[in-house]
């Protein structure tokens, strides 16, 4: 039983995520005046991707974009099925670091780039995911997600300011303007397609469904500061996770790429006043 | 399952011309035409593209370059070529330079004439690109 639902996890998460994908490209399209895709538009993009021909640059190029991705649906199982969050946010770094192993295996100048961007990206957001667990054990005393979400008061109470923190990075995370270095779903093409320049066919399809399983991860991150034991609160978690994704979407649409420095340089302010300050404040009341 | 006619993802490249056909060829990703409408996406990478589209002719010195592009694209893939410049080398047709129509450095599926190209023709070649592609992929 236990296992079906695992599998229910690793199975429904990327509908979710390729869903989600659909909604944005709709509504970034109506942000910018156009009609947009059809909702479907993600899955069609990968199942045409699925049968096209994956040309092969070397053959590790290929072998960490699939070791990635089972990094990312292992990371989804634990966080979905309430397991450890440390464990889960290490593991989706693991997922994130063979990515970029890829990147770097190519050898393309426009792949070494965009790596390099990704591994920027990494130590930019990293912290903050990081501060974030710390926060949630700090207020709920375990690092299960099972726990967290079966406690009296929601997370957000304790900590507001890791939660703002999170917001922010959750933009790196996304793959959103102004933090969309080291590839971009847009046609910011000034390194073609950054880190995913080299990669086709089945490659590129496994690393799109990759991303709809972040999506989930990032919301899920979400999710974990509002539901508690009371049933509403998980449809008020799900209210919340929408609305965030939403603003990102807005934020994706009316921010330029900024450049590096001032990605990490924002990230780390924000990651420093926001996280360490509200757990500075959390510890005199603990 | 055709899925390959849901979302053809374009590659697109400007050899010898005035940037007309270039600029209606962008004109089709305006609010006005929104070719995202079909899933079509312009890539600017060929190891992404579905189908390459080529506006002005072709000269001496980017004849590797469009070869490149081409070979570069996984299959299957269908090439169109925009404008009559693309089409046949156009007025330039006769400069010492211009080789000619895109025709003669690789296979092209679909011939959009005009001067420029209507961004309403453009879409329509692309149309006729996916099923060219549709038939390649049953090929493969």
């Amino acid at each position: 039983m236990n296992i079906l639902i695992l599998i229910g996890i690793a199975m429904l998460a990327p509908v979710a995520g390729g869903l989600l994908t659909g909604i944005d490209r709709i509504i970034s399209a109506r942000l910018q005046g156009r009609q947009g895709p059809p909702l479907l538009q993600p899955f069609y993009d990968v199942l045409k991707l699925c049968q096209k021909e994956s040309i092969e640059v070397n053959s590790m190029h290929r072998f960490f974009v699939y070791i990635s991705l089972a990094f990312v649906v292992f990371t989804t199982v634990i966080l979905l099925s309430g397991g450890d969050i440390l464990l889960a946010i290490f593991a989706l770094t693991l997922g994130s670091v063979f990515f970029v192993l890829g990147g770097y295996a190519s050898n393309s100048p426009y792949n070494t780039i965009g790596s390099e961007r990704e591994l920027l990206q990494i130590m930019a957001y990293e912290p903050m995911v990081l501060l974030t667990c710390v926060g949630l054990y700090y207020a709920e005393n375990s690092f299960f997600v099972k726990d967290i979400v079966a406690a009296q008061t929601p997370s957000i109470v304790y900590l507001p300011g890791v939660f703002v923190g999170l917001i922010f990075i959750l933009t790196f995370k996304l793959r959103k303007s102004p933090f969309d270095l080291s590839m971009s779903h847009h046609g910011h093409q000034e390194i073609v397609k950054g880190i995913t320049t080299e990669y086709s066919g089945k490659d590129l399809a496994v690393i799109e469904v990759t991303h709809w399983y972040e999506v989930i991860i990032a919301l899920a991150l979400v999710y974990v500061f509002f539901a508690t034991a009371a049933p509403m609160s998980h449809v008020f978690a799900v209210i919340v996770c929408l609305l965030v994704y939403f603003l990102e979407i807005i934020i994706d649409n009316g921010a330029a790429r900024v450049k590096w420095q001032q990605a990490l340089k924002s990230a780390w302010i924000v990651t420093g006043i926001m996280g360490t300050v509200n757990l500075i404040i959390l510890s005199f009341f603990k | 399952m055709s899925v390959v006619k849901k979302s053809p993802w374009i590659l697109h490249y400007d050899g010898t011309s005035c940037n007309g056909c270039d600029i209606e060829v962008l004109a089709c990703l305006t609010p006005l035409y929104d070719v995202e409408r079909f899933g079509i996406i312009n890539t600017g990478n060929p190891k992404h593209a579905d189908i390459l589209l080529i506006t002005g002719s072709v000269n001496e010195q980017n004849i590797p370059v469009v070869k490149q592009l081409y070979e570069q694209m996984p299959d299957p893939k269908a090439v169109v070529a925009v404008g009559i410049c693309a089409t046949s080398g156009g007025i330039f047709a006769e400069c010492y330079n211009v080789v000619g129509g895109v025709g003669k450095v690789i296979p092209v599926d679909v011939y959009v004439p005009g001067c420029a190209a209507r961004p309403e023709s453009i879409i329509d070649g692309v149309v006729k690109a996916l099923d060219i592609l549709e038939v390649k992929r049953k090929k493969r």
